[in-house]
């Protein structure tokens, strides 16, 4: 069954359209990725999805219900979390204070949860009282999915987690995201590094805002024209 | 110098209370208030509208303690922050939101919030007029600390006071759910969208608190100097310069960047001539803007 689905989606910014009646779905369970270069409009497919932008024309269904347009605020409601590239972290308050803000809208006791989340990012653990702003680079990326976490997300949306890291915390990322699709989490992941295809079920290729290609990802990797063109081999 | 000192802290503690407000609405919405001082104006003004409707029960009309002021003039505070509150929260709703709707540009709310504040300051020199008033004639006691130090009474009470409402503000920021989400919101508003945090609600409680904290700050500042209408107008400068050296959406950049403010003011008595006061606060502005644009506690990027 589809968890995630989008029909003939047009979006972008002001006058500029970044995706032209692009559809994409993502099923219940799986970790499907979006791999593609800058500008491709990988960032404007999620900032479409959780409502951040409204589309152009197209519709947006989660869990086979139409949520096109629906407000920020309201999406993170359904059960879906969604972790920027960019500033996705609180830098001003602290890690404990960031993972609490990720259970805003939760009125249930939290405290469970935010051990789960320092269980599957331990580094974290010890840092709780420190500034969100002055942790490293990985630690940022671990508190920024640890805060999308804090909501138990039936569904996670994840901006190129790989971005500025080192290839061993590449890695590491990569096997969480794994470790939490075992949980249950349906994972939609769009990257531009094609590593993303080792933890995928199922993946699309980008460009232009048009799709070039879809299939496993084991088809894909396999692909050896798909692998000069787009995946730089 | 003691004394100057003391006196940069309590027009620091003053402006740090102006301040917090000020950097919470521009974290979260771009909105730079330039009604601010004139908010703090109209707060000073309420207490002197229910200060001398108190001051006509007799009891009442007697100085409290030690200080100029009247009993009056102290339980007008809580009608003045109320109302307080409430214009700044209805300025929100009847303007600056309905631009978020329509997503006007932050400088179009910029100069509609010149535009409030030329209002509030049309609304006082119509109802009390362009002369200076005071809260009290009463003679203003000295306290003589050891090593010379001479102090006004009502000084020791506005250091108290406004340090009180700053610590009360701070814990309500640093310890309830509703305060962490105003700093996160003020700190990454799309990522507080993007969490559940509902901006327009949270919006309610930064005009709140804003409206809270001018009002201590205009009554006290009042009652420090005098009230005339541009009383808070020119206490934009400092205010505007302690928010930027704190760092867009920092509290406690604010609180510090307002200490900063007033003493450096203060201090530059000492070697130049009072007049030139609201250039130090500018002075200390363009620094930061160029040597340090996000402030001292501002957002830093990777």
């Amino acid at each position: 069954m589809s968890k995630l689905r989008i029909e003939n989606v047009v979006s972008g910014y002001g006058s500029m359209d970044v995706l032209h009646r692009l559809s994409l779905e993502v099923e219940e369970g799986k970790i499907v990725t979006v791999l593609g270069p800058n500008g491709s409009g990988k960032t404007t497919v999620l900032r479409t999805i959780f409502g951040v932008l409204s589309p152009k024309e197209g519709k947006v269904f989660y869990n086979g219900e139409d949520i096109t347009g629906l407000q920020p605020e309201k999406v993170a409601r359904l059960g879906m979390s969604y972790v920027p590239q960019e500033e996705n972290i609180f830098a001003a308050l602290s890690v404990q204070e960031n993972l609490e803000m990720g259970a805003f809208i939760r009125e249930d006791d939290i405290r469970q949860r935010m051990e789960e989340v320092f269980e599957l990012f331990p580094d974290l653990t010890d840092r709780r009282k420190s500034r969100a702003g002055d942790l490293s680079g990985g630690m940022r990326q671990m508190l920024a999915i640890g805060r999308a976490l804090m909501l138990n997300p039936e569904m996670l949306l994840l901006d190129e987690p790989s971005t500025g890291l080192a290839p061993f915390l590449v890695e590491q990322i990569f096997e969480r995201i794994q470790a939490l699709n075992k949980q249950g989490v349906t994972v939609f992941l769009v990257e531009q590094n094609a590593q993303a295809l080792s933890c995928a079920d199922r993946a699309y290729i980008l460009e232009g805002g048009e799709k070039k290609a879809e299939g496993t990802a084991h088809e894909l990797m396999n692909d050896e024209e798909i692998g000069r063109v787009y995946l730089g081999r | 110098m003691v004394e100057v000192i003391v006196y940069g802290i309590v027009l620091g503690s003053i402006i740090a209370l102006g301040s917090v407000g000020l950097t919470l609405i521009w974290g979260i919405t771009d909105l730079f208030n330039c009604a601010h001082g004139d908010q703090i104006t109209a707060g000073a003004y309420l207490a002197l509208l229910f200060g001398g409707l108190f001051s006509r029960i007799g009891p009442l009309s007697n100085p409290v303690g030690p200080f100029s002021f009247s009993w009056g003039l102290l339980i007008s505070f809580i009608p003045a922050i109320i109302v307080s509150i409430g214009l700044a929260v209805l300025v929100d709703r009847l303007v600056y939101k309905r631009m978020r709707r329509t997503g006007a540009h932050f400088i179009t709310a910029f100069i509609a919030s010149i535009g409030v504040a030329w209002a509030i300051r049309g609304f006082i020199y119509i109802i009390w007029g362009a002369d200076f008033h005071f809260y009290s004639q009463g003679l203003r006691g000295m306290v003589f600390l050891p090593a010379g130090i001479k102090l006004r009474t009502d000084e020791i009470f506005i250091m108290i006071v406004a340090w009180a409402a700053v610590a009360a503000v701070y814990l309500f920021l640093g310890r309830t759910k509703t305060g962490k989400a105003l700093r996160a919101l003020a700190d990454n508003p799309n990522l507080a969208r993007i969490s559940g945090i509902n901006v327009e609600r949270m919006l309610i409680w930064a005009w709140g608190i804003a409206g809270l904290l001018v009002a201590v700050a205009g009554i006290l500042y009042a009652i420090e100097t005098q009230l005339r209408p541009e009383m808070g107008w020119i206490f934009l400068l400092p205010l505007f310069a302690a928010v930027i050296l704190g760092g867009k959406g920092s509290i406690t950049g604010a609180l510090a960047g307002g200490l900063v403010l007033g003493l450096a003011q203060q201090v530059s008595t000492l070697f130049l001539v009072p007049t030139y006061k609201p250039a130090v606060a500018f002075i200390i502005m363009i620094l930061v803007l160029i040597f340090r644009p996000t402030g001292i506690f501002g957002r830093r990027t990777a």
